[in-house]
């Protein structure tokens, strides 16, 4: 959907911030100087808010939960293995994937802007860009985790990556206890996008 | 530099706040915003490393005020106005058009070919990974000291981790040198490492025993840890009691004192 589209239509009927008039004078101007193409622009959009997301990275972990294999070779190269399913590109280029245990809790974060695995998680959502996350998220992780519905044992390590690099990180989750019978498919529906930020465990409340 | 942008550590900000069932994007502008980011138009050809300090050299009042995207469009608007694209009193002029005729359609213009390349973009990415010949100076299980280094440009150091101890858990080959990079100083790539340092040297005897940072550091970033025998874990008064127990409890309390959320903009 295109911005005019939604105000003139029915979406959004309320006026225009200052930031949405700026945004669109900007991209009138640049394609009245025949410098923007508007379906490079809407491609984008539309590839980011129907498209690539946490549904990909949940095939990569539910895949690595059925196939010890590949869940070695995922441990190992996680741009090559992820890119066996078919999935990687901008903000992926460099993928790491850390693994939760029984003993071992990792978490993710980028203290210094928002860095995050576009190609198997999508874009951020607001949380992980807030000021709050990234201040805290290194400091008092115990603390944040729990606020967020997750009580760690306090004998269980815990692991924060702040990326600051283009290193991405993606957690694998631990396989939720009851779960043996069931399909790829059924297990990828179990693996919500904050269990493999690391502020979740997977197939509890969704993320 | 030490900017509004380094934010690991700092207090104030009270807890996360999460939203159920998010939108990708909250509204259309921030979408459009985003994806002439991404694309890059207007602007003359940049680096990830200098839109990143684009944004981190926004005035420090402006970046807390604004949302992640307001600062993307912030950034933006500087790179086309510098690189001559467009003039701030064109941008103005257009924003009094809109703003008076609010049916004012966006104007459009096609290039199926360019949204296919962008598509193929997308997919492929840009590694940022080099070959250099020279070798890399520390190895997996080494102990390094992080420099205490405050350029006045861009660093992906943060001041959290500055002057600590750390262990190298990986090495990643050479990665394209942020520093230089963002300044059109060139790529120089560097040997890559993550480094393990623990929140006790991090934060000190109240942080937890059994908690650590991990974060990727170029070489330049780090001298090998002359102080010898044990440095990462717990440091100072607390390990002789190596109390893990009694450290976490007076963490949790300090944990429940919670600073009050200064209100602003939760994006």
């Amino acid at each position: 959907m295109s911005e005019q589209q939604s105000e003139k239509g029915h979406h959004h009927p309320r006026p225009l911030s200052l930031s949405a008039l700026r945004a669109k004078a900007i991209e009138a101007l640049l394609v009245e100087k025949g410098l923007l193409a508007s379906d490079v622009i809407d491609r984008i959009v539309e590839t980011y808010e129907n498209d690539v997301g946490p549904l990909y990275g949940a095939k990569v972990v539910a895949h690595a939960w059925c196939d010890p294999d590949y869940k070695r070779r995922l441990l190992r190269d996680g741009t090559a293995a992820i890119a066996e399913l078919g999935f990687g590109g901008v903000q992926g280029e460099h993928m790491q994937v850390v693994e939760n245990t029984p003993r071992i809790h990792n978490v993710v974060c980028c203290t210094l802007c928002s860095c995050y695995p576009w190609p198997v998680l999508g874009l951020p959502p607001v949380w992980y860009k807030s000021f709050e996350y990234r201040a805290r998220i290194v400091r008092e992780p115990r603390a944040v985790l729990q606020e967020c519905g997750l009580d760690l044992p306090p004998n269980v390590e815990l692991r924060v990556w702040d990326s600051s690099s283009e290193l991405r990180y993606l957690v694998l989750p631990e396989r939720p206890p009851d779960t043996e019978g069931m399909s790829e498919a059924e297990l990828a529906a179990l693996v919500t996008r904050d269990s493999m930020i690391g502020i979740a465990k997977a197939g509890r409340a969704k993320g | 530099m030490n900017g509004i942008h380094d934010m690991g550590g700092m207090d104030g900000f009270g807890p996360v706040q999460r939203e159920t069932n998010e939108p990708v994007f909250h509204e259309p502008w921030e979408g459009r915003v985003f994806a002439m980011n991404i694309s890059g138009v207007g602007r003359p050809p940049s680096t990830i490393d200098a839109g990143r300090h684009g944004i981190e050299r926004l005035d420090p009042a402006r970046y807390l005020a604004s949302s992640y995207y307001e600062r993307w469009l912030a950034r933006m608007e500087e790179a086309i106005v510098a690189g001559g694209a467009l003039s701030r009193d064109e941008i103005e002029a257009k924003i009094k058009e809109f703003s008076a005729n609010r049916d004012l359609p966006v104007p459009r213009r096609e290039d199926p070919a360019a949204a296919e390349q962008i598509s193929l973009l997308l997919r492929t990415g840009n590694p940022v990974t080099r070959t250099i010949l020279r070798k890399p100076r520390f190895a997996v299980g080494d102990r390094v000291m992080t420099r205490n280094l405050n350029p006045h440009g861009h660093t992906r150091l943060p001041r959290y981790t500055r002057g600590k101890h750390g262990v190298i858990t990986a090495h990643h080959g050479a990665h394209v040198f942020p520093d230089t990079n963002a300044h059109g100083l060139g790529e120089n790539p560097q040997h890559l490492y993550t480094v393990r340092i623990s929140a006790r040297e991090l934060w000190g005897d109240t942080a937890e025993t059994n908690e650590c940072v991990l974060i990727d550091l170029w070489e330049s970033y780090l001298a090998n840890d002359s102080s010898g025998t044990k440095p990462p874990p717990p440091r100072g008064p607390a390990k002789a009691k190596s109390a893990k127990s009694k450290a976490s409890s007076r963490s949790r309390e300090s944990s429940r004192v919670q600073s009050k959320s200064i209100r602003k903009k939760a994006r």
